[in-house]
């Protein structure tokens, strides 16, 4: 039996749409990144409940009429690139909290 | 009878630059000469200041002269060096202390940390752009270095108030975004003036064949303006602060490509 991939949106990453494009910005380094279309809706996407089947099928086969089997090729292979930068947590099991390992302090 | 130890009494000097005035006391009167010199017009009377630092002057022995600058939050304090300054800074008290060599760079560069800092928090920055104000309303020139930002500071016309030719001040409010005049200056080694006026909009600067200005969408401007906003603090939440100041900024002030070729018809298109 396949295991299922969960992902979620990273909190150390602050995220915003300008236009049709989407922008992330690491905190660590100050890395800006600009997210393509699959990667956006991968992003939105990401609650750390839905597993990574159900996003391909739900909304990426929709989107690009591409064969289910080659979207989850994809989508694995861009997850797990945005993982490499710090974009997305993958687990195999729900991510209900995502937090950081360092909270920060609060400034005045 | 008089006591063996002299209280030495502090001269004081506040700052405003933005509407923020920070009051900076020394004990060097030549030092507090240099800084009525070196921030004239921004010099305040202002007795209320939120900030205060301490300077002391010297030679810093422990500290690499090329250091690059450093901006860390700890404890509660923000610590900020470069080879020729360190300082503390602490925001809830509105104090902090100032090391430093007798050298108006280093408060220079100081000013500018906190005052990005500051400005963080209420959804405004810093920015490597020139400024002016024309027909009441304020409109910014960034780009890199070599982009054109004093070109076009030399260009501007009688009728306009250069708020910069290097660094302006972005400050949020309800209404919209206010740039305000800055002393920190480029090339043309003029002080801004110290006024300020709504932002009404952001040039992204390319110097070509003719005067024209070109939309740029909104992932563009975004891109290009974090580009240009200055920035120190290796601090997650600064930086994601920063991210969401510029995002704001583009997404409620129009942004334009201004090409232009050096000579004053450029500001026929800038009302």
């Amino acid at each position: 039996m396949t295991k299922k991939m969960y992902v979620a949106r990273s909190p150390r990453i602050a995220a915003r749409m300008l236009g049709e494009e989407m922008l992330v910005m690491s905190g660590q380094g100050s890395t800006l990144f600009t997210l393509n279309p699959t990667a956006t809706i991968l992003w939105q996407a990401a609650d750390g409940s839905t597993p990574l089947d159900e996003i391909v099928e739900r909304r990426i086969c929709s989107e690009f009429e591409v064969k289910r089997e080659e979207a989850m090729r994809d989508a694995e292979a861009l997850a797990g690139d945005l993982a490499k930068h710090g974009i997305l947590l993958i687990s195999e099991q729900p991510i209900t909290n995502p937090q950081t390992p360092l909270q920060e302090q609060a400034k005045p | 009878m008089p006591g063996l130890a002299t209280q030495v009494e502090p001269y004081s000097v506040v700052i405003a630059i933005g509407g923020m005035p920070v009051r900076l006391n020394t004990t060097d009167s030549d030092f507090l000469d240099l800084l009525h010199h070196r921030y004239a017009g921004f010099v305040s009377a202002d007795e209320s200041t939120e900030y205060e630092f301490d300077l002391h002057l010297g030679p810093l022995a422990w500290a690499d002269r090329h250091a690059d600058v450093s901006v860390k939050y700890r404890a509660g304090r923000w610590l900020l060096e470069r080879g020729d300054f360190r300082a503390e800074w602490e925001p809830a008290l509105g104090r902090g202390s100032i090391r430093q060599t007798a050298n108006p760079y280093a408060i220079d560069a100081v000013l500018r940390i906190v005052h990005t800092l500051v400005l963080a928090k209420q959804g405004g920055f810093l920015l490597h752009s020139a400024s002016a104000i024309r027909n009441g309303k304020a409109f910014l020139f960034a780009g890199v270095s070599g982009a054109g930002k004093t070109t076009i500071s030399r260009l501007a016309p009688p009728d306009a108030t250069l708020l910069t030719d290097e660094i302006s001040y972005v400050r949020k409010q309800a209404a919209g975004y206010v740039a305000h005049g800055t002393p920190f200056t480029g090339e043309l080694a003029k002080l801004g003036e110290n006024a300020s006026a709504p932002v009404a909009a952001l040039y992204l600067l390319a110097q070509g064949p003719e005067n024209r200005i070109d939309p740029v969408a909104a992932a563009d401007a975004g891109r290009e303006l974090l580009a240009n906003v200055l920035f120190f603090a290796e601090d997650r939440e600064m930086v994601h602060r920063a991210f969401q100041a510029a995002c704001d900024f583009v997404a409620r002030v129009p942004v334009h490509r201004l090409t232009f070729v050096p000579d004053a018809r450029v500001w026929e298109l800038i009302v």
